[in-house]
């Protein structure tokens, strides 16, 4: 499925807090239909960037495309169109509390579709059931559910209106290996039946190695090389040794 | 299947129907996406309903330009509406980019979890009367239990006073006492003015002018004084400490102090509620103050009473007690707005929603809880004919 489209491009970004940038000129691509997984050590700006291009926090400089439209310079009307057509998963799920299961996937639908209660209803449950969970959930509130399941619901309202991109903030951290790995294999299936484009914040080297299609690696506020794991692993850049062959990367790797 | 670019809306869908001898075709064209979906619902279940008689039907995937989980849906709905019916279906013409989500979406909606059947409404209602009974009486037991670990909190802390968490109280003194003066004196200045005005235009018609004097002394030391400061406090400080401490239960910041062996009643609970019991007696005779300031103001300004007159008068009125009455509740009405506030805080599960309840419900409660306090203190004093 991956092309050679940009569905995201981001130019020479700085982004800071204060006196220090946090991103400084970073350049980035994700193309459409692959997995890209966004790694660099905690604190180097991983969530920054995600949260810049999902307009959570401004820009100082630089230039964010969304399928080829520069999101500096759109109506708001042109905005809300894009939003339709990215979904988000938190790190923490950001389900609302006061709704239930069902009810925070049916929300985006309801908000933006004008659609008939009986098909928002089966088209929510039809996504609970394409994360893996059973209609025993449609009624729990999110302190009810365990970690994973807070995952799965809060990907299934990422997914709710089909969109083209998905935005995954560490979708894996707080999940046992077997859990993990299913969510992994989940990510992937879905990426395939709904032809999606991924944007994966990831500490997960098993996750780098068994879904992600390309790695961009994020250090000092720039991106520092991007491409599939065989060139992280045949790298010679400090950072990316002790990261991908380090002590934990071969545990993974072999 | 996905286009890249902005506003891909598509174009037009439909469903087109040809027959031959033995069966039906139908012909999915143009977009079945998301944006698409409530005239797709209507042409799918008029499809639905026309066919009824048609035993053999092929539905033809062939010429459609994009397809995403919605249309697809509504694809299987129309298939499962045939195959309820006993008729034989088939589904043509798939590409192989849609084949994967068609697959998946066969699997959905297929366990039937529907609603229950209606529930009596006098049940409903018995059930609620019950609960919410159950509710107070439980609320009630709470506050019992807490009270208990405080006081055990306070003779631990009487044994060893090195136990007293003085950065903490100092904080809270602050907070609940120190910055709410403004406030207070404002609010308790506003109402003796107001008090005073009302008493002087109404008892002028009777010539009774002097007593505002009397009514305004009395209402104010006794009563209103302490009343005011303390729906502030519940109002400002109350709800503040119930959310602080539902914020810390959500974040299991409680349950952390637990397991490193604290109690936390002692560190949480007791320097909040000394504060507000150490805080709420000052803040009850600052506002006193402020309201008979008021009052003497308006009496001299409106009433034309001068401020000798009005302190001679004063001191005819009030007698020591007086003043006592007011100050020896507040230290209660503060012990109780505390004990709410806490019970509440710690009452509050995971969800946002019942922050805002329990914080609501602490305000609500520790008002109403201050009154009823008020109304036993006024038979105790009548009985003891202070």
């Amino acid at each position: 499925m991956t092309s050679n489209t940009a569905v995201i491009s981001v130019r020479d970004l700085v982004v800071g807090f204060g006196e220090t940038p946090v991103l400084d000129h970073a350049t980035l691509d994700v193309f459409e239909g692959e997995i890209l997984g966004f790694v660099g050590g905690s604190g180097a700006g991983k969530s920054v960037l995600m949260r810049t291009i999902i307009g959570l926090l401004p820009k100082r400089n630089g230039s964010i495309e969304v399928f080829g439209t520069d999101l500096a310079a759109v109506t708001d009307d042109e905005r809300r169109a894009i939003e339709r057509r990215w979904g988000v998963l938190f790190q923490q799920g950001a389900l609302f509390s006061s709704l239930t299961a069902l009810q925070n996937v049916q929300f985006p639908i309801r908000e933006y579709l004008k659609l008939s209660p009986r098909l928002i209803e089966e088209i929510a449950l039809a996504k609970l059931e394409m994360v893996g969970l059973n209609a025993d959930v449609r009624g729990k509130f999110p302190s009810e559910l365990s970690g994973g399941m807070v995952k799965r619901v809060a990907l299934a309202r990422a997914l709710a209106l089909d969109p083209d991109i998905v935005f995954l903030d560490e979708p894996t951290s707080g999940l046992d290996p077997i859990g993990a790995a299913e969510f992994d294999e989940l990510i992937r299936t879905l990426q395939r039946t709904l032809g999606l484009s991924v944007f994966m914040v990831t500490h997960d080297l098993d996750s780098l190695h068994t879904v992600c299609d390309r790695i961009a690696v994020l250090s000092e506020g720039r991106i520092i090389a991007a491409g599939p794991i065989g060139t992280m692993l045949a790298s010679e850049h400090p950072w990316l040794k002790s990261y991908f062959r380090g002590k934990r990367g071969r545990l993974v790797h072999h | 299947m996905t286009a890249a670019g902005l506003g891909a809306q598509g174009t037009s869908a439909s469903l087109v129907a040809t027959f031959d001898g033995k069966g039906v075709g139908l012909v999915a064209t143009g977009a079945w996406i998301a944006e698409r979906a409530a005239e797709l619902e209507k042409i799918v279940d008029d499809a639905a309903a026309r066919y009824q008689t048609a035993r053999s039907i092929d539905i033809d995937l062939a010429r459609l330009d994009r397809l995403d989980t919605f249309g697809a849906w509504l694809i299987e709905r129309l298939n499962r509406a045939f195959v309820a019916r006993g008729a034989a279906t088939r589904i043509i013409g798939l590409s192989d980019s849609d084949r994967g989500l068609m697959d998946e979406v066969r699997l959905v909606n297929r366990t039937a979890g529907r609603d229950t059947a209606a529930a009596n409404q006098i049940l409903v209602a018995l059930d609620a009367i019950g609960r919410a009974v159950a509710e107070i009486g439980a609320s009630l037991a709470l506050l019992a239990h807490l009270l208990g670990a405080l006081t055990m909190a306070v003779l631990g802390t009487i044994a060893h006073p090195a136990r007293l968490r003085l950065t903490s109280l100092v904080h809270h003194l602050e907070r609940v006492g120190w910055r709410a003066v403004p406030i207070v004196a404002l609010s308790t200045f506003l109402i003796g003015a107001i008090i005073a005005q009302q008493g002087i235009f109404h008892f002028r018609t009777f010539g009774a002018e002097v007593y505002v004097v009397d009514m305004v002394g009395i209402l104010v030391l006794r009563e209103v004084g302490v009343l005011i400061v303390c729906v502030m406090v519940a109002g400002r400080s109350g709800s503040a400490y119930t959310a602080e401490l539902g914020s810390m239960k959500m974040r299991e910041e409680i349950d952390a102090l637990r397991t490193m062996g604290f109690d936390p009643v002692e560190v949480l609970v007791l320097p909040r509620i000394v504060a507000l019991v150490v805080a709420v007696p000052l803040l009850t005779f600052i506002g006193s103050m402020a309201a008979l300031y008021g009052a003497g103001l308006v009496c001299w300004l409106y009433g034309g009473m001068t401020p000798d007159i009005f302190l001679a008068r004063l001191r005819e009125a009030i007698w020591l007690p007086t003043f006592a009455v007011g100050m020896i509740k507040a230290p209660f009405m503060a012990l109780v707005i505390g004990l709410v506030a806490c019970v509440e805080g710690f009452e509050v599960d995971g969800s946002a929603a019942s922050l805002g309840l329990k914080t609501t419900s602490s305000v609500v409660k520790s008002i109403f809880l201050v009154i009823v306090l008020d109304g036993f203190f006024a038979m105790f004093f009548a009985a003891i004919g202070m």
